[in-house]
C-alpha cells in the first residue's frame, strides 16, 4: 500500500479497528434482541422495536449529540465510567460505539428476518426431542439463522466503516484517535490540495464496501445452502 | 405402561372434554379431521397447554391443573413423529437420527440404533440431509429419530396422512413393526379406518370433541355404530392365518374354521394376520348361496341391525370367523326378513378384501386383547 501516506494508512486501520470492534461486541446483543422482537410477545416490545430503529431514522448528528450528551466527560454516565477507567469521549472506543450504534438496526433487521423464517415447529421437535429452550437454540435456531447473522454482521461492518455524523459529532476528528476513514476524507477535502488524498481514501471506501457486499452474498450464499440442505 | 388422559380445552369450533386410557401396543385415537385429535396429543407432548385436565404415564404425572403441575416438553421424553416430519434441514439423516440422544439421560434405556435403522430400511440413508430424501423416507427417519430418543411413549399424528398410497403402504409396515418388535407404547392418531384396522390394539373413537367409544380394536370396529370417518369407511377386522396359497393365484386364509380366499399376498403360510372387510362389500343372503361367482361365503346370525338416515342399514353378523358388518339398504333387511337372532350368509367378493386392507402380523398381546379374534 505504498501509495497511500502514513495519514491515510492510519485513517484506515483506525476504521477496520473501529468497525472490527463495533460488530464483535454488537453481534451477541444484535442476536438476543432480534430474537426477542421475532419470538417473544412482551409489554414493551413496540418501544425496543422503535429504540432499536432510531438511529437509523434519527439525523446521525442528532444520534452523536445524544452520545455526548450521555456519555461526554461532563456527563453522569461518561463520569461514571470514567471511574472504572472506561473512556468514550474522544477516543477510538467512542467512534466504534457511535459506529456500533448507528449500525446495530440494520444488524437486527438482518437477523430478524432470518430468524422469522425458522418454522417454530422445527423448535417444538427439537423440545419433544429432549433438548431444553437454551439448546434448542444452539443446535436448531442458530445454525439455520448462521445466513442471516453473518448478512447482518457485514452488513454493520460495512454501515460502521462508513458512519461519519455522529463519530464527528460525538468524538470529533482527532488524527490517529478518532479521525476514521470517513472523517479523514472530510478533513482532506478541507484543506487546498488533498483532493488526492481524499480520492485515495474514496477508492479504498469503494472496494472495501464492494469486498463487503461480495463476501456476504458468498458467506450467505453458501450457509443458505447448507441449511437448505441441498 | 400405561397413559391415562383426562382434558378439557377450548378449541375455536368445539369443546374438547375427553378421558381414555392408553394401554400398552398401539391405542388409535380415530375420528375425522377437527376433532381435536391433533390438540390432545400436543397437550400429551406439552406443546398445547390445555384450560384443565391431567396426563399420566402410569404413576408419572406430566400435567394435572389441580395440583398446578407442568413437566416441560423436553423432560417429557415422549418420541413424536408429526405428520409433516419435521426433521432437522441443516443435519444429515444420521445427525437427525441421533438428536435426542445428546439429550436423553444417560441411564435412560436405550434403542439399539443399528436395529432401529436396520428395521426402518434407512441405512443408506445416513449421509444425506432431509431435503434430498422423498415423503416416505423423511417419514421413516422421523420415526427412527423419535425413537432413538429413548421415549416412554411414542406419540404419532396422522404421520401418513401427508403422503400418497405406495408411500402410505410403504410405511404403515414400519408401525407394524415397532408395534411387534418394540416395547414402546403407540399413541396414533389416524382418520383412516384402515390404518386403524392394521395397527390398533384400542381405540378411542373421538367425535366433536368427546370420546365416543374406547376399548379393544376388534370391539371397536365390529360395532357397527362406530362411523366417525363417514358409512363408507365401516368395516370389521377379522384375524386369521394364512392357510395355503393355491396354483391358481390365490391366498386361502383360516379364520375360526371358516375359510377365505384372496388374491396372493406374500405372507408365509402359518402367518398370523388381520384382514379388514369394508361393510360396504359384503351381500347378506337368507338362504345358502347358490351359483355365486363370489368364493368367500360366512354362514352366521344377526347379532344387531343399524338403520342410518338414509336408504341404507349396517347389520352385524356374527360368524365364526368373527363379526363382519354388512352396508345393506333397509329395503333388503324387511325383504330378507332379517332380525337380531336370524341366520343369514354373508358373501364377500374376493377382491374385496383390498392388498392395503391385508394388515401384518400381530403379537401375542394383540390377540389376548381381542376376545373375537
Amino acid at each position: 500500500m505504498g501509495w497511500l501516506g502514513p495519514a491515510e494508512i492510519e485513517a484506515l486501520k483506525l476504521s477496520l479497528r473501529v468497525s472490527v470492534w463495533a460488530t464483535v461486541v454488537s453481534l451477541p446483543l444484535g442476536v438476543f434482541v432480534a430474537y426477542a422482537l421475532a419470538r417473544w410477545r412482551f409489554p414493551g416490545r413496540q418501544l425496543l422495536n422503535a429504540l432499536v430503529h432510531l438511529p437509523l431514522i434519527l439525523p446521525p448528528v442528532v444520534t452523536g449529540y445524544l452520545l455526548l450528551l450521555a456519555f461526554g466527560l461532563q456527563a453522569p454516565v461518561g463520569r461514571f465510567l470514567a471511574e472504572l477507567g472506561i473512556v468514550f469521549a474522544f477516543r477510538w472506543t467512542g467512534a466504534a460505539l457511535a459506529a456500533g450504534i448507528m449500525a446495530f438496526p440494520l444488524m437486527v433487521r438482518a437477523i430478524r428476518l432470518s430468524i422469522e423464517a425458522v418454522d417454530p415447529r422445527l423448535e417444538q421437535a427439537g423440545a419433544t426431542l429432549g433438548a431444553a429452550r437454551p439448546l434448542v437454540f444452539a443446535t436448531v435456531t442458530l445454525p439455520m439463522i448462521l445466513p442471516g447473522i453473518i448478512a447482518g454482521a457485514i452488513l454493520a461492518f460495512a454501515k460502521a466503516m462508513g458512519e461519519f455524523g455522529a463519530t464527528i459529532t460525538f468524538v470529533s476528528n482527532i488524527p490517529g484517535q478518532t479521525q476514521t476513514l470517513p472523517s479523514a476524507v472530510y478533513a482532506f477535502l478541507q484543506v487546498p490540495g488533498g483532493e488526492a488524498a481524499a480520492m485515495r481514501l474514496v477508492i479504498v471506501s469503494i472496494v472495501l464496501a464492494m469486498g463487503a457486499l461480495m463476501l456476504s452474498e458468498y458467506v450467505g450464499r453458501r450457509a443458505a445452502a447448507r441449511v437448505a440442505g441441498t | 405402561m400405561s397413559l391415562s388422559v383426562r382434558l378439557n380445552h377450548k378449541l375455536p369450533d368445539i369443546e374438547l372434554d375427553i378421558r381414555f386410557e392408553a394401554p400398552a401396543g398401539v391405542t388409535v385415537l380415530f375420528g375425522r379431521s377437527g376433532s381435536g385429535k391433533t390438540t390432545i396429543v400436543n397437550a400429551v407432548a406439552g406443546l398445547v397447554r390445555p384450560r384443565a385436565g391431567r396426563v399420566a404415564l402410569d404413576d408419572w404425572v406430566l400435567f394435572d391443573t389441580e395440583a398446578g403441575l407442568w413437566v416441560p416438553p423436553h423432560r417429557r421424553r415422549l418420541g413424536y413423529v408429526f405428520q409433516e416430519g419435521r426433521l432437522f434441514p441443516h443435519l444429515t439423516v444420521r445427525q437427525n437420527l441421533y438428536f435426542g440422544r445428546w439429550f436423553a439421560p444417560r441411564n435412560a434405556p436405550r434403542e439399539d440404533p443399528d436395529r432401529v435403522i436396520d428395521i426402518l430400511g434407512i441405512g443408506h440413508l445416513l449421509d444425506r440431509r432431509p431435503a434430498r430424501l422423498s415423503g416416505g423416507e423423511k417419514q421413516r427417519v422421523a420415526i427412527g429419530r423419535a425413537l432413538l430418543a429413548s421415549p416412554r411413549m411414542i406419540l404419532a399424528d396422522e404421520p401418513l396422512a401427508a403422503l400418497d398410497e405406495a408411500r402410505k403402504a410403504e410405511i404403515l409396515p414400519y408401525f407394524e413393526r415397532l408395534r411387534d418388535e418394540v416395547s414402546v407404547p403407540i399413541l396414533y392418531v389416524t382418520h383412516s379406518a384402515a390404518e386403524v384396522a392394521r395397527l390398533a390394539t384400542s381405540v378411542v373413537v373421538l367425535q366433536d370433541g368427546k370420546v365416543q367409544r374406547q376399548g379393544p380394536a376388534s370391539e371397536v370396529l365390529a360395532d357397527p355404530s362406530v362411523a366417525p370417518a363417514g358409512v363408507r369407511e365401516v368395516g370389521a377386522v377379522l384375524q386369521v392365518r394364512v392357510a395355503a396359497h393355491h396354483d391358481d393365484g390365490l391366498t386361502e386364509l383360516e379364520a375360526g374354521g371358516a375359510r377365505l380366499f384372496l388374491p396372493r399376498i406374500r405372507h408365509a403360510v402359518g402367518d398370523p394376520l388381520r384382514v379388514r372387510i369394508p361393510a360396504q362389500e359384503v351381500i347378506l343372503s337368507n338362504r345358502p348361496p347358490e351359483g355365486l361367482s363370489a368364493l368367500n361365503v360366512l354362514e352366521g346370525t344377526v347379532l344387531s341391525i343399524r338403520a342410518g338416515e338414509g336408504p341404507g342399514a349396517i347389520v352385524s353378523v356374527r360368524t365364526r370367523a368373527g363379526t363382519v358388518l354388512a352396508r345393506v339398504t333397509r329395503r333388503s333387511v324387511a325383504a330378507l326378513g332379517l332380525q337380531p337372532g336370524s341366520t343369514c350368509h354373508a358373501i364377500v367378493k374376493t377382491v374385496a378384501i383390498a392388498p392395503q386392507d391385508v394388515g401384518g402380523r400381530m403379537a401375542a398381546r394383540q390377540a389376548r386383547c381381542s376376545p373375537r379374534a
